[in-house]
This record gives C-alpha cells, sequence and structure tokens, in this order.
C-alpha cells in the first residue's frame, strides 16, 4: 500500500467506526444532522472538492460528481423526510471501500506483472585491481571485461572470454533447458549463470543488449492499443453522458407523468432516489480498466513463456489466426545443412567442394556455410574475386582466376548449360567451373523435432490451414511438407514470390480470420511485414528479428506458435467475459433500479464490485503455462 | 521527438481522459497514456520546447484528476 491508500484506510476505519458510535447515540433534528455529518466529511470531502473543482473546469459527469450528487441528493432526502442519514454516508463509505480496494488490486497486479518481466540486471562486476566491483550496467563500455558469478544474471551482451557454465535461459525462452557455454561463445544478456564463473568481454552497451530491447518492448506493448480497447474508449465516452441524462429523465419525467396524465401524487423523492442509483451506475470503470489489464496480463505471461508480443492490437489479430504460412528453412527445419553426396563428378570431390565453398564464400547463406564446413579448411578470401550474387540463382565467381558458377537450376539454365538432375531428395548446387557443368552436391536440412507436433498442435488449435513456403526444390519441399503434415506447400519460390504467394494467400482465406507468417526474421522482412501477423522466431541475439516482427519467439522451436496462438485465445476470452459481464451486471443495475427494486448499495456494488470482479478475472491472463 | 513521462494516475478512466487532453495541447503531435506501465509517451511537433509544451499538459490533466502526477 502506497501513502495515499494507507492515508484512505485510515479515513475509512475513522469514518465507520464514528457511524457505529453515532448508532448508540439518540439525537434529533439539527443535532442529529451535525453530528453525522462528521464522518460524512472524513469519508467524502475529497470527493466534494474533486466535484466541485470539475464543475468550475466544465467536467460535470465524472464519478466524483455523481457521487456527491448522489450522496447530498440523499443527505437531503433524509434531511426531509426520514432523518435516515447512514445510507448517505454509507454509500461514501462503500464507494471509497471500493475504490481503495481497486487502486489497490490493479496496483498489485501491476507490480506482479511487471516484476514478472522483470530481467533487469542490477549491476556488472568489473575487476578493479584484483577486486571486483559492482557497477551499473549502463555505464560499462564496450569491450570491458566483465565477470559474472554462478547465480548472477549475466548483465551486458559479449563474448564469453573464459570459462565455461551452464546458462539458464528460462527467462529469456521460458524453457527449463540449460544451455552450455565456454570461451569463445557468443551470450546474451538476461541469462542466469548457474554453475562456472564467466570472464565475458561485452560486445554491446547497455541500452543496445538483449535484456534492454525485451524490457523495451514489452513495457511499450500495452501502448498499441487493441480494437476492443478502443471500442471501451469509445463506448466510455458515449456511456457515461447517456446514463446522466437517462438520471435525469428518470427524475423528471415520471413525477410530471404522475402529475399531469394520471392526475396522481408526483412521488418526486422516491423518482429523485431512482436517478440517484442511475449515476451511481454509470462510472463505466470496470471496463476502462479490466479491459487493458487483462491484454497487460497477457502479454506479460506470454513474455515469461518466451513469447515477445509487441502490442495489445497483435494480440487480438492472433487470436483470430486461421492461416499460418511457414518459412521452410530455419523455421520448421533446422537451418543446418549437410553435405551429404556429390554426384555426376568429372573432378575430385574435394576439389568440386573446395570451388564451391569459396565461389559461395561471401554468403552468409545456411547452404554456404554447410559448404564452407564440409570443406573444413581456412578460406582464402584472396582467391576469390569479381562475386556475384544472383538472388534467388547462386553465386558466380572467379576462383584462382577459374569462373566459378554455383547455384541451382535455374543459374545452369542460365548459363546455358546441361546440369543433370538429381534424384535424391536434399537441396542441389550445381557447380560449373571454367564455363563447363563439372557436377552437384547435395546437401540436405534435418527437420526440427517438435515441427510435426508444431503442425499438429495449430490444427487442434483451430487454425484451418498450414502453409509451408520454400525457395528449395519442389521434390525436397514436397518431402518435408508430407511428413510434417502441412496442408500446401509453394516450392522454388524467389524471396519476391514469397510475398506475392502470401498475398494471395490473405486473398483467398475465410473472412474474419487472419493470417500470420513465421520464419526465422533474416531475410523474411518484407514477407513478415506483408502478412496480418509477422512471427519470427530465434530472436536470442538477433536485433534484427526483434524490429522486423510483430510477435517474437525467443528459441527457435516451432511448438511456441500454437502456445502463442492459445495464450492470445485465453486473453481475448477473458476480455470479452469482462466485457459482457460487466455490461450485462449494469444493464441489469440500470434496469432494477429505474424500477425502483435496487437502492443505493446495490449501485456501489454495480460499480465497485464489478470492477473488482473484472480486475481478479483479468489476472488469470498472466497464467499461462497450461495454455 | 518522442519522450516517455513517468506519471500517476490512480484510475484507468481519468487516464484515457488524460490521453485526450494531453493530445489537444498545442505542440503535441501524438501522446499514449499507458495505465498499466503508469507512463505517458508524448510526441512532440517540430523544434518545440519539451518542458514549456509539457507544462501546460500537466495543467491540463490536473483539470481532469487534480491529484494526478507528471515527473518532467
Amino acid at each position: 500500500m502506497n501513502r495515499k491508500q494507507k492515508k484512505m484506510l485510515t479515513r475509512i476505519i475513522l469514518a465507520a467506526a464514528m457511524l457505529i458510535a453515532l448508532a448508540f447515540i439518540p439525537s434529533e433534528g439539527m443535532v442529529r444532522f451535525a453530528l453525522y455529518m462528521i464522518p460524512y466529511l472524513i469519508i467524502g470531502h475529497d470527493i466534494l472538492l474533486k466535484a466541485f473543482k470539475g464543475i468550475i473546469h466544465g467536467r460535470v459527469f465524472d464519478e466524483n460528481f455523481l457521487m456527491a450528487v448522489a450522496t447530498i441528493g440523499a443527505i437531503v432526502l433524509a434531511v426531509i423526510d426520514s432523518g435516515d442519514y447512514l445510507e448517505a454516508i454509507a454509500v461514501m463509505l462503500f464507494y471509497q471501500v471500493g475504490e481503495l480496494f481497486q487502486s489497490y488490486a490493479v496496483g498489485k497486479s501491476r507490480r506482479n506483472i511487471s516484476a514478472l518481466m522483470d530481467i533487469r540486471p542490477d549491476y556488472a562486476n568489473i575487476e578493479q585491481e584484483g577486486a571486483l566491483i559492482q557497477v551499473d550496467p549502463d555505464e560499462v563500455p564496450v569491450g570491458s571485461v566483465i565477470v559474472v558469478q554462478p547465480g548472477e544474471k549475466v548483465p551486458l551482451d559479449g563474448i564469453v572470454e573464459e570459462g565455461a557454465s551452464t546458462l539458464n535461459t528460462a527467462a529469456l525462452t521460458g524453457e527449463s533447458l540449460p544451455r552450455e557455454v565456454g570461451a569463445g561463445d557468443e551470450i546474451i544478456s538476461g541469462c542466469i549463470n548457474m554453475t562456472g564463473v564467466l570472464k565475458i568481454r561485452t560486445t554491446k552497451e547497455f541500452v543496445e543488449s538483449t535484456v534492454s530491447k525485451i524490457l523495451d518492448l514489452v513495457e511499450n506493448a500495452s501502448s498499441r492499443k487493441s480494437k476492443s480497447e478502443e471500442f471501451i474508449s469509445r463506448f466510455a465516452r458515449v456511456y457515461t453522458p447517456v446514463v446522466c441524462i437517462a438520471a435525469v429523465a428518470l427524475a423528471v419525467l415520471p413525477p410530471l407523468f404522475n402529475v399531469l396524465v394520471l392526475d396522481s401524487a408526483a412521488n418526486w423523492g422516491s423518482w429523485a432516489y431512482r436517478a440517484l442509483t442511475f449515476l451511481i451506475i454509470s462510472c463505466p470503470c470496470a471496463l476502462v480498466v479490466s479491459v487493458p489489464l487483462t491484454f497487460f496480463a497477457g502479454i506479460g505471461g506470454a513474455s515469461k513463456a518466451g513469447v515477445l508480443i509487441k502490442g495489445s492490437n497483435f494480440m487480438e489479430t492472433l487470436s483470430r489466426t486461421g492461416v499460418v504460412v511457414f518459412d521452410k528453412t530455419g523455421t520448421l527445419t533446422q537451418g543446418v545443412f549437410e553435405v551429404v553426396a556429390i554426384h555426376h563428378n568429372k573432378m575430385e570431390e574435394e576439389r568440386i567442394i573446395e570451388y564451391a565453398a569459396l565461389a559461395e564464400s561471401a554468403s552468409s547463406h545456411p547452404i554456404s556455410k554447410s559448404l564452407q564446413r564440409a570443406y573444413g579448411r581456412e578460406i582464402d578470401r584472396n582467391r576469390v574475386a569479381d562475386i556475384q550474387e544472383i538472388s534467388g540463382h547462386g553465386v558466380i565467381a572467379k576462383v584462382d582466376g577459374t569462373e566459378v558458377a554455383a547455384g541451382n537450376g535455374r543459374l545452369m539454365e542460365r548459363l546455358g548449360l546441361e546440369y543433370a538432375d538429381c534424384g535424391s531428395v536434399g537441396t542441389v548446387i550445381h557447380v560449373a567451373i571454367g564455363g563447363e557443368y563439372a557436377g552437384h552436391i547435395l546437401i540436405s536440412d534435418m527437420e526440427k523435432p517438435t515441427s510435426r507436433q508444431a503442425i499438429a498442435a495449430l490444427s487442434k488449435a483451430g487454425v484451418s490451414k498450414t502453409v509451408m513456403l520454400t525457395g528449395d526444390a519442389r521434390p525436397v519441399a514436397e518431402q518435408v511438407a508430407a511428413s510434417l503434415g502441412v496442408d500446401e506447400v509453394f516450392s522454388q519460390l524467389l524471396p519476391a514470390d514469397k510475398v506475392t504467394r502470401v498475398e494471395q494467400l490473405l486473398e483467398s482465406k475465410p473472412k474474419n480470420t487472419t493470417l500470420a507468417f513465421v520464419g526465422d526474421g533474416i531475410n523474411d522482412a518484407p514477407v513478415l511485414s506483408r502478412a496480418d501477423i509477422g512471427i519470427a522466431m530465434g530472436a536470442m541475439g538477433s536485433d534484427a528479428t526483434i524490429e522486423a516482427a510483430d510477435i517474437v519467439l525467443m528459441d527457435d522451436d516451432p511448438m511456441k506458435v500454437a502456445k502463442a496462438i492459445r495464450i492470445s485465445r485465453k486473453c481475448l476470452h477473458i476480455v470479452y467475459q469482462n466485457i459482457i459481464f460487466a455490461l450485462l451486471v449494469k444493464l441489469i443495475c440500470l434496469a432494477l433500479g429505474a424500477v425502483g427494486i435496487t437502492n443505493m448499495w446495490f449501485a456501489i456494488f454495480a460499480d465497485v464490485g464489478v470492477t473488482v470482479i473484472a480486475v481478479i478475472n483479468a489476472i488469470r491472463a498472466l497464467r499461462v503455462h497450461n495454455a | 521527438m518522442k519522450k516517455t513521462y513517468s506519471i500517476e494516475v490512480d484510475c484507468a478512466n481519468c487516464a484515457m481522459l488524460m490521453e485526450d487532453a494531453a493530445r489537444k495541447i498545442d505542440g503535441v503531435a501524438s501522446a499514449v497514456v499507458n495505465f498499466m506501465t503508469q507512463k505517458m509517451i508524448v510526441e512532440f511537433e517540430e523544434g518545440r520546447d519539451a518542458k514549456a509544451v509539457m507544462k501546460n499538459v500537466l495543467k491540463a490533466c490536473r483539470r481532469i484528476e487534480p491529484d494526478c502526477e507528471i515527473a518532467f
């Protein structure tokens, strides 16, 4: 509880105690009025003051005004009529109790969610003259050596200089599987060092480090508002004035009708009372607080599970996912290629690999990496010149002065060379040396162990279609698609074709559903942004991925896609529950209030009670481990 | 220019109204109030003095919720 809340609690206890005491003191007339005014002012003076200020500033319809009018109204009725001041004061008291509880509950859940997302390291250890000193991670320049002891968080991104240890990445990925690191390995901030002492040379400043980026992303996520939130804002702007006008109508019209048409008693008092209960119900707070809180909790829970959702709006779009399009390489497959065979070669295998590896030496594509691995020796870049990368085809370069072309069948066609097709399944790199076809290298990729399950989990989660896009040859693509159970597959696509395909799929998808594209974020940024939702995976250590996508999966497990969809569905479910529950209770109370069945106590429940229940319900969105 | 300020506001409805009010202030290009993280993100128009503009923003917000705070 903060200072403000404590002060309010004291006022509540004081006023309640006085009310109880007054019940035992018999009093009459003005004395009684004066006595009851003491607890009323103790509990309600700030409301009255705010209401007064509101009127001066031309803001009439806020809840302070409503509470002031309702309770003063009830007091006036008591003075004229019954002498029962208790109701007016109790209404104010309960309103304050409710507000306090609400502010406490909201504050508490806000702190809980923030704490959950708190992966912020407090300090970094720097060695100085043989002793370790703790400094603010913000003050550590790039290239410094920091020491991370077992049990501490890694504060900055860097490379391990010395030591070996096991890292717990659960705070980032939601996975408890530890990761081994040793000298020379890259290490990202936010992991917890578990076993050994590590010396790390930092490669980034704190603000550029993974942990800052993630914190920034998650904290700002709830600023991007969803359609439900916008609906609630618009609704709230209309709801309060409408209910206030209805209250005025309720206070004036039925009595006039009684007098003028029915020629009976006006009954002003009882209609005024009904109008006042109307006013109390008119605050839209339950909706206004619970909807964003649900999204906030959902985003917090998802980030704990290693799914970063960049905004409430994306949470909403994700929940309506009907079609999921996957990129193959690095997403459904491991993207780690191995050279498995060399066919139709006219020279020694080592020579072909050597030429191909040298020609592809400038590329960071997984295929060229695997060629370089198969070559196994240091690449001497001086032997390579005039490298031309032809997107979607391959590479042409001069190696030791001889022209070497390495790429797919299209590249050979472009060069006007005859080539031999491969009967085996895999990625085929045709190699031409000195303008002559020299054979091809067969490389194949491994499926991720969870890909099959992931596709199955998606259809179970209600996704109607799964699609796989790839630049690979048709046989490879179809074999992988069949083994994973993907519904549709498009192969031999150039990067630009992927965008066109996604556009076609966007047009043909069922109404009211959305299309999600899942990629590794490295070279599919245009597709990620074209899809309704771009999901990038394997963000550990790649800033580009975090920038490009709407939803970021920290590790590269495709199972997380279905999990993210389930989390978003649960969250939206709670949002709708809260909207319907709050509106229903309010409307019922308004209806009952209009016919005079409810009293002010009930109205207070409809206002504050509903808010508290909705807030508690919202917190359920935080629990995602079963989702 | 975009700046983030930490704020103190108790009621979500007021936060929403503060957002509306801040948007109407001269010199503010856009404003978002995040009730959950208790932050106000204000984008200023080209060449405006953030401090001077924020003074007016705070004034407008105080009209809505007299005990709200904006740290700037």
